[in-house]
């Protein structure tokens, strides 16, 4: 009899997350938790300026300090030649500021001490002589003709523009512009914010000189292309480096760089020879590891009367701070922003792009997206309500004209990508139904007796989700597969480890549920590691929704593999041979004889202890999964929103979510992840950002300035599920990690737009914070939320 | 946490704690610490003996006295405040302004007197006490006096306490007539300082204000006591006009500074539209009863 593979805790179970166990109870162990013997404190020096050359350091009361055992400066890593370090844009970043500092909060000094009091009076005690410099905090400044210039270390680099960059196809859009019956245009900026995950950024480097061994402890979502980086930036060679990476709290992109934090730890273990731990506090994480966004955009759509798309045009600036330091792996230089527009059927679209430096802190990140996916569908879906504004013509309706239909999968975007399947109009009507659309008008009018705007926004897309391929993408040249490796125990047990690294997403169980969906081995049964570059197969990380499309088919893989010998090993258990073996959970049988079978349990304990003759014994293998193409998940999110006039202040009525990201492994770890960014939307609409005063300082430094919502705040959510199997995975599922944080900021702004449309207002910047609504309506304009934050 | 090096004491009487006081320069009181303990995360505060007065017995009750004046003990917290049905019968300020005080986890260990004490013109206790027109009772080596709130706030976080002075109580007077009143804040989100928050406090007799108090926060280097916008509400029956009346000199006695939350305008907008509100929700709230 087969299994019931819910039962088993496979496919479709909503199976307790088992690492909660050990989170819930506090036994989590984090770098943080680490102690190692001898270990010294770390504690960074950070600018308190946005631009400055540095003419002195004098670190003598530092080091009178008891218990300061050394002070690192620019010129000390420079000795090493370790003062810059590559990014993985290909540009250059400041490990220590020997020069000039070119962002508030930018690494100074670094001060190591016996303890981590010790380590911050020795911080305290240095003294830094600055000569401030003009800050420049928006790309309009960087770009003007007398703009001083950030990156005068670098040869030939005359202005503070980093690249140009172009997609599409500019001829036949303009085109498409030219014969258009009306064109939208707004113009949007998507702020600066962070992922601020609860774990801040940390490292405890260990050099053992007697071994030749570095092993460093690591907040890092992606451990083994830490490795490949510190061999290539260290001189040591790969095998001679170890990177752990424990438990994670949260990660959303934060993790993924190398910050120079890890690595003046590792030259200050490496130079003292003893453990060094340095663990960020909130605020250097806030001002100065990798943030997401801060974006521009010049809109553009080409439309006929009856609502059609006939091209879009998209002119875009990005400001990444000081250094180029994207933690992006596609061969595109601003990630994938051109997948925006990728649900709808558009003929032709161009998009520009420019980078600029800015003081801002550098490290631009996938905060909770596929690498500026979350820019390009809240342009796309703002840009669409503006249109059907325009056009005077009902929102849904003039989705469903534009929606690709369910037929015309694979369908190639309007920018060139490949989508794999969908059922848009599906999505997006049951969305409608259950936010009562028909009755809306009658709502508005109940709310508007009582003083109160009321307004409704849709927002619909795809996104791609799963790097690679390949082809297209890869880390300092390394491809963008991912890995997994089983090892079934004689007893039916097994070990699985991975090349991700789970930081919430819950990994250990999903990916225990697919081996027992492949093999009918409990989910219970298996455990699951990740993170440690010594035992894990090589892979390439988690981030970007990548996992599930990436590992977790390879996951699949591996235990399609596994289970291609254990039918050897029945067939010859059974005494028949392989082709008349059957498969049904769990167990193999004698085709036209179904009580004659074995489990897969007793596979095992054969693979150890009765092979047939010339097998290998043992029941291991592993896979490594290069994915033919993304993984295209949809999702309609609609809200509902009622704005007090008298103070600017909106709450969420309704928010309806409809994903379908394919075949779900863990239902409540889907829905889980689905609130999740859902918060970060209504956060990133409502309240989140990072700005600046025209002086440079960060206004977003700690949580009082940077808001994250809580659970007072955080409105109700009401999810709804489609699923189309994606066509390309193994057990056709789709990434979702994200989807709610990159379509969910358009839902709630559009409502409040929509909420605002009679007085006439088009658009105001994220987040909507009450001032700025106020002022809309008051003034009945736009208002924009470029930094410099005004002082009025 | 790293703060800078202290030392810490942790007297069992409040002469113990006052005589430590006096002994020692640069030493403060820890209560609740939910102000002074981010502080000194931050090291922005650096002082050098820490005297926590937590094991000091019955500081922390609040209770109505047969007098009619409210008192609240040096260690009651928001949160026993905030689920306080005595507080909800005699105070009704006090009772909406409880749970909009910082977040939950605050309010499980903050205390009002801490709050007064630590004199942030965002705070929302001194705005209540300056509204209510209550005092707070220092107590030193040679006894305890009475300085009301309006007075007993010097600056922005700065108070008339002397070094050896612990504050150990707050009290809010009875009441001429019925009391009544409301808070209301806005702020980006729970546990945000306030963009603006507005404390209206009412005696009502016959339907005629008989004595009335307005506090302001957030809109001002200390928290303001926005009196003649209270004066134009005393002898009315809070008609339209002297509501409109309040509602202008609240706003125009607020000196708001345009940032990150708002512009100075905003602000000032903000005050006039909750004053009128309070006094609208204190009215159909009457409206029901009767």
């Amino acid at each position: 009899m087969a299994l019931d593979e819910v039962k088993i805790g496979g496919l479709g179970a909503s199976r307790r997350r088992v690492e909660d166990n050990r989170f819930i109870r506090g036994k989590g162990n984090y770098v943080d938790d680490v102690v190692l013997p001898g270990m010294l404190h770390m504690e960074i020096l950070r600018s308190p300026l946005a631009h400055a050359r540095i003419k002195s350091i004098d670190t003598s009361a530092a080091y009178a300090i008891p218990g300061v055992r050394m002070v690192m400066t620019g010129e000390m890593m420079a000795a090493r030649n370790l003062a810059w370090m590559p990014t993985l844009s290909y540009d250059t970043q400041a490990v220590l500021a020997t020069d000039k500092v070119r962002f508030q909060g930018q690494e100074v000094c670094a001060v190591i001490a016996d303890d981590p009091y010790i380590a911050r009076d020795g911080v305290e005690a240095i003294v830094v002589d600055y000569e401030p410099l003009p800050p420049i905090v928006n790309p309009t400044q960087a770009m003007a003709d007398d703009a001083v210039l950030i990156r005068d270390d670098k040869v030939n680099q005359n202005d503070n523009v980093i690249f140009d960059w172009e997609v599409g196809d500019r001829e036949s859009t303009d085109r498409a512009f030219a014969e258009a019956d009306t064109i939208s245009e707004i113009d949007l900026h998507y702020p600066r914010s962070h992922p601020s995950p609860i774990e801040a950024c940390g490292s405890i480097a260990d050099y053992d000189r007697s071994t030749s061994k570095l092993t460093v402890y690591m907040t890092s979502q992606a451990p083994h292309i830490v490795r490949a980086a510190v061999s290539m930036v260290a001189e040591i060679p790969e095998h001679m480096i170890r990177i752990i990476a424990p438990d994670l709290g949260g990660g959303f992109g934060n993790k993924v760089p190398v910050y120079p934090g890890y690595v003046i730890s590792i030259l200050a273990s490496i130079l003292l020879e003893k453990p060094v731990k340095w663990i960020e506090d909130k605020t250097g994480n806030l001002i100065s590891t990798g943030f997401g966004r801060d974006v521009y955009l010049k809109g553009k759509l080409a439309l006929r009367k009856d609502g059609k798309i006939l091209g879009v045009r998209m002119d875009t600036v990005s400001d990444h701070g000081a250094f180029f330091s994207d933690a992006q792996p596609s061969k595109f230089k601003i990630g994938l922003i051109h997948s925006a527009f990728a649900c709808y059927d558009i003929p032709t679209a161009y998009l520009t792009n420019r980078g600029v430096y800015t003081n801002k802190a550098p490290g631009g990140v996938a905060y909770r997206c596929s690498f500026r996916v979350t820019e390009a569908m809240f342009f796309q879906e703002r840009m669409v309500q503006a249109a059907a504004d325009d056009l005077g013509m009902d929102q849904a309706e003039f989705r469903r004209v534009n929606l690709v239909k369910d037929d015309d999968f694979p369908k190639r975007t309007p920018f060139g990508f490949l989508t794999d399947s969908g059922q848009y109009e599906k999505c997006l009507q049951i969305g409608l139904d259950a936010i009562d659309y028909d009755t809306f008008k009658e709502q508005k009018a109940e709310a508007a007796k009582r003083g109160r705007l009321l307004g409704i926004g849709i927002s619909t897309m795809t996104e791609p989700l799963g790097a690679g391929n390949s082809r297209e993408y890869d880390i300092l040249g390394i491809k963008m597969f991912d890995s997994a490796e089983l090892r079934v125990h004689m007893t039916g047990k097994a070990i699985l480890r991975t090349g991700a690294k789970t930081q919430g997403q819950g990994h250990e169980t999903t990916w225990a549920q697919i081996v027992a969906h492949e093999l009918g081995i409990p989910a219970e049964d298996i455990v699951v590691e990740e993170g440690d570059t010594d035992t894990a197969p090589f892979g390439m990380g988690t981030y970007a929704s990548r996992s599930t499309p990436v590992a977790g088919a390879a996951v699949s893989m591996v235990s399609r593999k596994i289970r291609a010998k254990a039918r050897k090993i029945a067939a010859h258990l059974l005494e028949v041979s392989d082709e008349d073996i059957e498969w049904e959970l769990g167990r193999f049988y004698v085709r036209g004889a179904q009580d004659r079978g074995v489990t897969i349990q007793e596979c095992a304990m054969a693979a150890y202890s009765n092979v047939p003759d010339g097998m290998e014994p043992g029941l291991e293998n592993n896979a490594y999964y290069d994915p033919p193409n993304l993984t295209w998940p949809f999702a309609c999110y609609i809200s509902t929103v009622e704005v007090d006039p008298l103070t600017g202040v909106w709450d969420v009525i309704r928010m309806v979510a409809v994903d379908d990201c394919g075949v779900r492994i863990n239902p409540m770890i889907v829905e889980g992840q689905i609130m999740g960014g859902l918060t970060e939307a209504y956060a990133m609409a409502n309240m989140q950002f990072i700005t600046f005063d025209e002086d440079g300082n960060c206004i977003g430094s700690n949580y009082m300035d940077y808001l994250l919502p809580t659970a007072w705040e955080t409105p109700g959510f009401e999810l709804h599920e489609v699923v189309t199997p994606c066509p390309h995975h193994p057990i056709g599922a789709k990434g979702i990690g994200e989807c709610a944080t990159v379509g969910g900021p358009a839902a709630f702004v559009n409502a409040v737009m929509d909420a605002l449309k009679d007085i006439g207002v088009r658009n105001i910047d994220m987040p909507l914070l009450p001032d700025r609504v106020y002022e809309a309506i008051q003034t009945g304009q736009d208002v924009s939320g470029h930094p410099p934050v005004k002082n009025r | 946490m790293f703060p800078s090096r202290f030392r810490y004491e942790a007297p069992t009487s409040i002469e113990e704690a006052i005589a430590l006081l006096g002994a020692n320069e640069d030493a403060k009181v820890l209560a609740g610490g939910q102000s002074l303990i981010p502080m000194m995360k931050l090291r922005f505060a650096n002082p050098a003996l820490l005297v926590d007065i937590n094991n000091i017995p019955d500081m922390g009750y609040h209770r109505a006295d047969a007098d009619g004046s409210f008192r609240i003990g040096a260690l009651c917290r928001h949160a026993d405040l905030e689920k306080s049905t005595i507080l909800r019968e005699h105070q009704p300020l006090l009772a909406a302004a409880a749970p909009l005080v910082a977040d939950p986890i605050v309010r499980s260990r903050g205390t009002f007197v801490g709050s007064v004490c630590h004199a942030d013109p965002q705070g929302d206790w001194a705005a209540c006490m300056v509204a209510l027109g209550g005092s707070i009772i220092a107590q030193g080596p040679n006894g305890k006096r009475a300085v009301e709130v309006k007075d007993f706030v010097s600056g922005p976080f700065t108070t008339v306490l002397a070094r050896d002075e612990i504050a150990i109580e707050g009290v809010v007077p009875s009441a001429q007539g019925t009391r009544t009143g409301g808070y209301l804040k806005l702020e980006r989100r729970v546990g945000d300082f306030a963009t603006a928050a507005v404390a209206v406090s009412l005696d009502m007799s016959g339907g005629v204000v008989k004595n009335a108090g307005i506090g302001l926060v957030g809109v001002g280097a200390q928290t303001i006591d926005a009196s003649e916008a209270a004066a134009a509400l005393i002898g009315s029956s809070l008609d339209d006009d002297a509501v409109d009346r309040a509602a202008e000199l609240a706003a125009a006695a607020s000196n708001p500074r345009g940032d990150h939350r708002g512009s100075a305008d905003y602000k000032r907008h903000i005050i006039s539209t909750f004053v009128t509100r309070i006094i609208a929700n204190v009215q159909r709230s009457e409206m029901q009863v009767a």
